[in-house]
């Protein structure tokens, strides 16, 4: 039986990580300029393990400044959900894992079972939804379970311990580790590296997850994947790609910097 | 919004709700409401749901707050009968008058809970979002009173058109925050807002000013609005000897309504009526009439009544009045109006000035452009149901208008203020 996507998606980080950290990066679909969003996408994924496709929201609450600007530049060029998906068909297989990452309401109003079977015809392995907590995900689960994608989960280190095994214990494809509290955009640690308790917090999660963790929210240096390596699986790394998009800088070289390559 | 449910449904909804059954323990009401809120709040809104159990309902801070309410707020707030109106619009009109209480809206009932709150539960300082800036007057009102620092978001857009209120915050010792993202509004007030609350959601307490957004801020703030409807009841019963025929009150959020409406939800002679921003019509981004135009869905942590377009995306709305200009609507009205027992309407943005123009000149009152709205929806209700008794929720007075009301009544009048 061949693996579902979820499971393609944890395999293919657990496959990086016997080498290296994994790196996961975020760009906000059709940003800055939909159509420059194939080509934004496969350069992307020719150095990232794993592209999160921001699926942009007019009210996107759990993000900072950096990704709210994003998502309203991208809307503006009248990017959604449907195109989104025709252009991921329309392209050849990537070399990157690809997740949706998105509000729920786009998603709602998509059609959640619609969304489930367009989005795995598309390529999409799995989905992480910020406003979508367990108590609520039971019908998203649903709708994508039938087609192998994964329910990807948020844990925080604020997250009590009881709550922290049952968000990793019901895991697919791998679990994002939110770094610090807060909006994404604000960097972790200061620039002697990370503070034990955070290092402490990812080695909980990694102990309690059967899927890969990967750590997220303002990462933008290599000395910060190399103070992460020994404790997540990979590394995501969101408004930094997306301020190099806006300065016209090279993700490409931006993702060579942070793996120190 | 058509009521779509059969009846029996319906009556089971409103039995359950009346049984003081909703929300449920998912913070639901009926298909309505529940916490749809990121990860990182997770913890605040479980500590937030806690102390609305084991705080809210003791008699040690009922007693405080309802000390609180009569020497510093005003209340109760009077009962009114607008002798004038009733003669020009051939019904029996009644005010609740929320205008007279402190600040000058029903915003302090809200805001003055939560600030009493926010100090049991140990927070070091309260944020909050506003729209007409009524509700960050009230904030900033309230935590000048406890002793709290206060921070408020608020909408560039709104900034200006709400500018007394501006200066007001300011002099009670509030920072205001102008929001210039999004559509520098009320509703990107609350993403800011809760932006800074997912910063510091350990010391920081959240007072949301209507009934909105994840559970259990629907409930708690029904639960300090709901002293409009009781009170306003018990009056018109004292002064009258019966109920009125019907209850109207301006909905933008929804707060000042579900409290004048909760009272009467169990009084089946009463007709209610919840009046939403027409703006310049039905088209979508002209108005704010989530309920009578929009479709369900998610903002803010709630499952809803939206005005938004066919791909999920949020649309922008437009109303003269800064308090009701929101795309969202609280989730127990989402419910009121699917089982029909409230019948939700719109008032367009000329109309409501108009009422504005008339209650001042016939009553000496002058009324927030909000609660315009619910007098435009009296004034109609009137004309259909001549004789009959009428409840307004007065929600709030109009002084803090005068920016908008110098563009527009006085531009009409020729008149340099």
């Amino acid at each position: 039986m061949s693996p579902t996507p979820a499971q393609g998606l944890s395999d293919a980080i657990r496959k990086v990580r016997r080498e290296r950290v994994a790196v996961v990066a975020f760009l906000t679909a059709g940003f800055p300029s939909r159509d420059h969003f194939r080509a934004d996408l496969e350069a992307l994924a020719s150095e990232a393990d794993v592209v999160e496709i921001g699926v942009p929201f007019t009210d996107p609450m759990a993000d900072g400044v950096t990704i709210q600007r994003s998502s309203l530049a991208a809307l503006a060029q009248g990017v959604s959900l449907h195109w989104i998906i025709d252009t991921l068909k329309s392209m050849p297989p990537l070399k990157a894992k690809l997740v949706f990452m998105g509000y729920l309401n786009p998603m709602l109003a998509y059609g959640l079972e619609q969304l489930a079977a367009d989005a795995a015809q598309a390529g999409i392995c799995g989905f992480i939804v910020p406003d979508l907590p367990i108590e609520e995900s039971a019908d998203f689960e649903r709708a994508i379970a039938p087609h192998g994608l994964a329910m990807i989960r948020m844990v925080t280190p604020v997250t009590p311990a009881a709550r922290l095994q049952q968000l990793c214990s019901s895991a697919q494809g791998f679990v994002y580790a939110v770094s610090m509290t807060g909006t994404t955009g604000h960097s972790v640690g200061d620039s002697a590296g990370l503070p034990q308790e955070t290092l402490d917090y990812l080695d909980k999660v990694r102990k309690l997850s059967p899927v890969p963790v990967c750590a997220g929210f303002g990462i933008r240096e290599h000395k910060q994947v190399a103070a992460l390596d020994a404790h997540v699986d990979g590394v995501v790394v969101g408004s930094a790609v997306i301020e190099a998009m806006e300065k016209g800088a090279s993700t490409v070289e931006l993702l060579r910097k942070l793996r120190g390559s | 919004m058509t009521p779509v449910m059969n009846k029996a449904e319906a009556a089971g909804l409103l039995a359950k709700l009346l049984a003081g059954k909703m929300p449920d323990e998912h913070g639901r009401f009926g298909p309505y409401g529940g916490r749809y809120i990121p990860e990182t709040l997770v913890p605040a809104f479980d500590r937030l749901t806690d102390a609305v159990h084991s705080i809210l309902p003791t008699k040690d801070f009922q007693d405080e707050l309802a000390g609180e309410l009569r020497d510093w707020v005003g209340r109760p707030t009077a009962l009114s009968p607008m002798r004038n109106l009733s003669r020009r619009w051939g019904a029996e009109v009644w005010f609740k008058r929320e205008d007279l209480a402190h600040t000058g809206a029903h915003k302090i009932n809200n805001a003055l809970g939560q600030a009493l709150m926010a100090r049991r539960m140990g927070a070091r300082r309260v944020v909050a979002e506003t729209g007409a800036g009524q509700h960050g007057v009230a904030t900033a009102a309230a935590c000048a009173r406890v002793g709290l620092p206060c921070v408020v978001y608020m909408g560039e857009v709104d900034m200006e058109r709400q500018a007394p209120n501006v200066g007001r915050m300011r002099l009670m010792g509030a920072t205001v925050v102008p929001v210039t993202s999004g559509d520098r509004t009320l509703r990107a007030a609350i993403d800011d807002a809760f932006r800074d609350w997912v910063s510091d959601p350990i010391n920081t307490f959240y007072c949301l000013g209507s009934a909105i957004g994840p559970h259990p801020y629907p409930y708690l703030v029904r639960e300090l609005q709901a002293i409009i409807g009781r009170e306003a009841r018990a009056q018109m019963l004292e002064r009258t000897g019966s109920l009125p025929d019907c209850v109207i009150a301006c909905v933008g959020g929804g707060s000042n309504a579900i409290g004048t409406f909760h009272a009467f939800l169990g009084d089946a002679s009463v007709e209610i009526i919840g009046v939403e921003a027409g703006g310049r019509g039905p088209g979508l981004g002209d108005n704010a009439a989530t309920l009578a135009t929009g479709t369900p869905g998610v903002l803010h942590g709630t499952y809803t009544m939206l005005l938004q377009d066919r791909q999920g995306q949020i649309q922008e709305t437009h109303s003269v009045s800064a308090g009701l200009d929101y795309p969202g609507v609280g989730p127990e009205h989402a419910l009121l109006g699917e089982i029909g027992r409230v019948k939700y309407i719109m008032a367009l943005d000329d109309d409501a000035l108009g009422c504005v123009q008339e209650c001042s000149t016939h009553e000496g009152l002058l009324p927030a452009i909000e609660s315009a709205h619910a007098l435009v929806g009296a004034r109609d209700w009137a004309a259909r149901n001549p004789g009959k008794r009428i409840l307004v929720g007065l929600s709030g007075r109009g002084d803090k208008d005068m920016p908008t009301l110098q563009k527009t009544l006085l531009a009409d009048l020729g008149v340099k203020a």
